[in-house]
C-alpha cells in the first residue's frame, strides 16, 4: 500500500487528512495523482490544482517521480511558512 | 579546516514561544565568532489588505524538520559558518506573536548577514508550513507569494 497525505487546504478541501492507497498501477506520483482524482468530481477538482505540489517520503518531487508499494506521498499547496 | 564538519545546526519545530535573548546567548558563547545575525518573524496586523487578530500554522512533522536541516546544511556549505538555529513555531500564534527565528554565527559579517537571508529565503519557499488567518473576512489560507520565490531564486545564481 502506499499512504499518501494531504496538507492545508488540500486536506480541509478533501475532508480528509490521509488515506491508503494500492500500489498496483501506480507507478509515478502522476499516476497515483489521476487514479486518486478519479474518485469523484471533488476530488478530480481539488486535485487537479495546476499548483499543487508531491512530496515522496518526505522529499519534494516531480509528477513523473517513481513511486512505490510501501511509499508515503504528501500531497499540498505551495508552503506559506516564516 | 572544513566548514561543514564544524557547523553547528539546532532545529526546533514546536508551539512553545522561543527567548530570543536565551538563543543569542546559547548562539554567542564562542569567541571564534565576531558576528552573530539573529532574524525574527512575527505575527502581523495586515495582509493582503484584510485585518488579522491571529493565524494557525500547519506543518508536515518530519519533513519540515529535515528541510530545516538540509537548507542549514546548504548555507554551511556556501557561507564560513558556525552555527545555525532554526525555530519555527506551529499552532495558534495571536497578533505580534514571535513565528520564526533564524541565528546564524560566523567570523565575519559579511557571511552572517547573506546566510541568515539565504535561510529565511528558503524557509519560506521550501520547508512545509502553511498559514491560516483569522480576521475581519473570516478564516483564509494564505497565499504562497510570488516575491518570496523570486527571492529565493536570487540565491541560485
Amino acid at each position: 500500500m502506499i499512504q499518501v497525505l494531504f496538507f492545508a487546504q488540500i486536506r480541509e478541501l478533501l475532508g480528509t487528512a490521509n488515506v491508503e492507497h494500492t500500489a498496483d498501477n501506480i507507478d509515478t506520483a502522476e499516476a497515483l495523482r489521476v487514479a486518486l482524482a478519479a474518485t469523484d468530481d471533488k476530488w478530480a477538482k481539488v486535485l487537479a490544482s495546476d499548483k499543487l505540489l508531491v512530496a515522496i517520503n518526505q522529499t519534494m518531487s516531480q509528477w513523473d517521480s517513481p513511486v512505490k508499494d510501501g511509499d508515503e506521498v504528501a500531497f499540498f499547496p505551495p508552503v506559506t511558512g516564516g | 579546516m572544513d566548514n561543514q564538519n564544524m557547523l553547528q545546526v539546532s532545529v526546533r519545530v514546536h508551539p512553545q514561544d522561543f527567548s530570543v535573548a536565551d538563543e543569542y546567548a546559547l548562539l554567542a558563547c564562542d569567541n571564534q565568532d565576531g558576528a552573530v545575525v539573529n532574524f525574527v518573524g512575527k505575527v502581523r496586523d495586515f495582509n493582503d489588505g484584510s485585518a488579522v487578530t491571529d493565524l494557525t500554522l500547519e506543518h508536515y512533522p518530519g519533513m519540515t524538520e529535515s528541510v530545516l536541516l538540509q537548507i542549514s546544511q546548504q548555507a554551511g556549505e556556501r557561507w564560513p559558518l558556525n552555527k545555525v538555529t532554526i525555530i519555527h513555531r506551529v499552532g495558534s500564534l495571536a497578533l505580534g506573536e514571535q513565528i520564526v527565528f533564524i541565528g546564524v554565527t560566523s567570523a565575519h559579517r559579511k557571511a552572517a548577514f547573506a546566510a541568515c537571508e539565504f535561510l529565511i529565503d528558503f524557509l519560506k519557499t521550501k520547508a512545509p508550513f502553511w498559514k491560516r488567518e483569522a480576521g475581519d473576512t473570516g478564516l483564509k489560507w494564505v497565499e504562497a507569494r510570488d516575491s518570496d520565490q523570486q527571492a529565493a531564486n536570487i540565491w541560485k545564481k
